[in-house]
């Protein structure tokens, strides 16, 4: 997994409240055994005409927000479908970063996995973030746990210790789970 | 000496602790993996690139549903990705030596129904599985929850997950539910009155005395919509209903196993006093047959009801969430939803595939005929319920009015098997999820009970079904 540092990059905003993982990646789009290579097909409903052509007025598909790493969106982000696919797709289109005043369990968990920030703002800084213009940076500073919006003071943003640290130095959650092999040993002896 | 009350879900949290560190998220045992053929192949493949055996294959069941072909007698895959998808599971299952209850097996069917059928599904264990939808088994006192495939891997090689311990959320229900409605309305109904994020960070346990009246099908098709609200998982206490339910299935305890494991089971409620960090009532009398009419369960309504206006939202962003939801819908504020044509009505899905469920439908299609121009699909939730099904004669039921009559799967739900909407096309279904493109690209679609996706069948357009009751 990919380690997390600082970051600064200017924002994509969609700014629709809900969205689900069926908008991110539509059902149609997990028949793969792969997670790579999900990027051209992230919210393809919203991104794509019925005849496949760019829809022009879609962010992701302007020029100006082509690498753009922070995506700024609206509440409960990520509810549905407990699918993987979101957060690789995500990834996978070059998102780090992803701001909204909250987010759904499961999205929030396998985001986590994937080395995506997740960054949770009350109304009133989500609402400073939209007003910024369209071209304004953002900096990220995870070990410090700040954002800065370019032109105003750095603001907190709440992480648990154990995401910080996953994201911080990459922890390999499977292989952390492995090294209580003998708890689960004995766990399953007491039972 | 005192003892601290607890929920039930408190007891089967804390009996699934295996190790609590400082800074960390507490590591809980998992008693059951259920997987199925989308979700799991990155799993296996990160196993496989560690060197890493599956730790409890005797813990874990596999079938396919996603992608399964309801077509009777032609089960064709949709494509060759789909095959690769069936063919990788498969595969997985005879390398790690997991029980797979393929097609054909007679077993097989959708992940949530065949669960509880085959008696897997228990009071008090820990279940997961890579689907949002496994909320479903909570009906039992499970603590049942869906999870992400980087999580099905951790399952597979340690047989437990690191969990941030839930908050949890106390839903009352009260009160008789009048003619013409049940556990779909419910649940819909709730979803109606705390939102599609209303529960984010909790599990829910649905108690009082109109939960006590349901059967275990209806009680699974609440839970079901549990992660609709945005919860962790749904918990309903066992009791007789569920006790009766799991005698004689193929996997539960059987003999003396039985009594021990009844005793067991008994103990899991809530104690008197114990607390929980919200509540939620709700009356179900004062409940009509629900309908959704925009892009979230969260946004429904009772039948008699009018599509909510925009301009009297509590706030603008719920304002806009409802002007794209009834722009993408092509409804008018204002209008009511009785009456609204619709294209396909979809009776099935882990919410509303069960015995009951099919009792419902063909309660109010036997002796009619479906609609002209309308289609029907009536997908049973598994093979066993499909076999049940026709010894009682409902497929008879079904195909006489003009309904189709196929194969266990998940179908339209999820629309990845070929059962899809056209684009623009309206259908009533019995599933869970209400967004944009669940049901194919551009499908729009009304959540109903099986009761008022029947009626629809029948008329051509949303029905209140009390008026085809007892006519």
């Amino acid at each position: 997994m990919q380690e997390f540092g600082t970051l600064q990059s200017k924002s994509i905003k969609i700014l629709v409240d809900d969205i689900d993982t069926d908008q991110i990646i539509p059902a149609r789009f997990l028949k793969t055994t792969d997670k790579l290579g999900l990027g051209k097909n992230l919210f393809s409903n919203w991104r794509y005409g019925e005849d496949g052509s760019e829809n022009a007025d879609f962010a992701l598909n302007q020029e100006a927000m082509q690498g753009r790493t922070i995506l700024l969106a609206g509440d409960n982000f990520g509810c549905g479908s407990s699918r993987e696919h979101a957060p690789w797709a995500l990834s996978s289109w070059g998102f780090r970063v992803i701001i909204s005043t909250s987010f759904a369990d499961i999205f929030r968990s396998n985001a986590l996995k994937n080395g995506l920030l997740l960054i949770e703002v009350d109304a009133e800084q989500h609402a400073l973030l939209v007003a910024a213009k369209d071209d304004a940076n953002i900096a990220i500073d995870l070990a410090a746990q700040e954002l800065t919006l370019a032109g105003g003071a750095p603001s907190e943003f709440p992480i648990d210790a154990f995401s910080k640290r996953c994201l911080l130095d990459g922890l390999d959650q499977l292989g952390y789970l492995q090294s209580f092999e003998s708890n689960i040993e004995e766990y399953e002896k007491g039972r | 000496m005192s003892v601290v009350p607890q929920t039930l879900f408190d007891k089967v949290w804390q009996a699934h602790v295996v190790s609590q560190e400082p800074d960390c998220p507490p590591i809980l045992y998992i008693d059951l993996h259920l997987i199925h053929e989308v979700t799991s192949p990155q799993a296996f493949a990160e196993l496989a690139s560690r060197g890493i055996k599956v730790r409890r294959p005797d813990r874990t069941v596999a079938t396919m549903d996603h992608l399964t072909p309801t077509l009777p007698k032609k089960l064709a895959v949709l494509d060759d990705s789909a095959k690769n998808l069936l063919d990788t599971l498969e595969r997985n299952c005879e390398e790690h030596g997991i029980k797979l209850y393929p097609w054909g097996s007679g077993s097989e069917g959708i992940v949530h129904v065949i669960g509880p059928e085959l008696g897997a599904t228990q009071p008090g264990k820990t279940i997961v599985c890579g689907d949002s939808h496994t909320a479903t088994h909570g009906a039992f006192g499970a603590l049942a929850f869906g999870i992400g495939t980087s999580e099905v891997g951790h399952v597979l090689a340690t047989q437990c997950l690191l969990q941030e311990r839930p908050k949890t959320l106390e839903v009352v229900l009260s009160g008789t539910p009048g003619p013409g409605v049940g556990a779909k309305d419910i649940i819909l109904g709730l979803c109606s009155q705390i939102g599609i994020g209303g529960a984010t960070g909790h599990v829910i346990e649905y108690r009082g005395d109109a939960i006590s009246a349901l059967s275990m099908d209806e009680r699974m098709t609440i839970c079901n919509m549990s992660i609709e609200v945005g919860a962790r998982a749904g918990m309903i206490a066992p009791d007789e209903t569920t006790f009766e339910y799991m005698k004689c299935r193929p996997m539960a305890p059987a003999g003396e196993a039985w009594d021990a494991a009844l005793a067991g089971w008994k103990r899991l409620r809530t104690d008197e006093g114990a607390s929980f960090d919200r509540t939620v009532h709700l009356d179900v009398s004062a409940l009509e047959p629900m309908l959704t009419y925009g892009t979230n369960p969260g946004m429904g309504m009772g039948v008699s009801g009018k599509i909510p206006d925009p301009t009297n939202a509590n706030s603008a962003s719920e304002a806009d969430a409802l002007s794209k939801a009834l722009d993408y819908m092509g409804l008018k504020a204002g209008n009511p939803l009785a009456g609204q044509k619709v294209d396909v009505v979809f009776v099935g899905s882990c919410t509303n595939s069960r015995m009951q469920d099919l009792r419902d439908a063909a309660s109010i299609l036997r002796g009619r005929k479906v609609a002209e121009g309308t289609r029907v699909l009536i997908v049973p939730g598994s093979a066993a319920i499909k076999r049940e099904a026709e010894a009682e004669g409902l497929d008879r039921v079904f195909t006489e009015a003009g309904a189709e009559w196929r194969e266990a799967g998940c179908s339209m739900c999820i629309a990845m098997n070929g059962d899809a909407l056209e684009p623009g096309q309206y259908a009533v279904s019995t599933s869970n999820r209400n967004f944009e493109g669940r049901q194919g690209k551009g499908s729009r679609t009304f959540l109903a009970s099986p009761l008022m996706a029947a009626a629809a069948a029948i008329t051509g357009c949303l029905t209140d079904v009390r008026t085809l009751l007892n006519e």
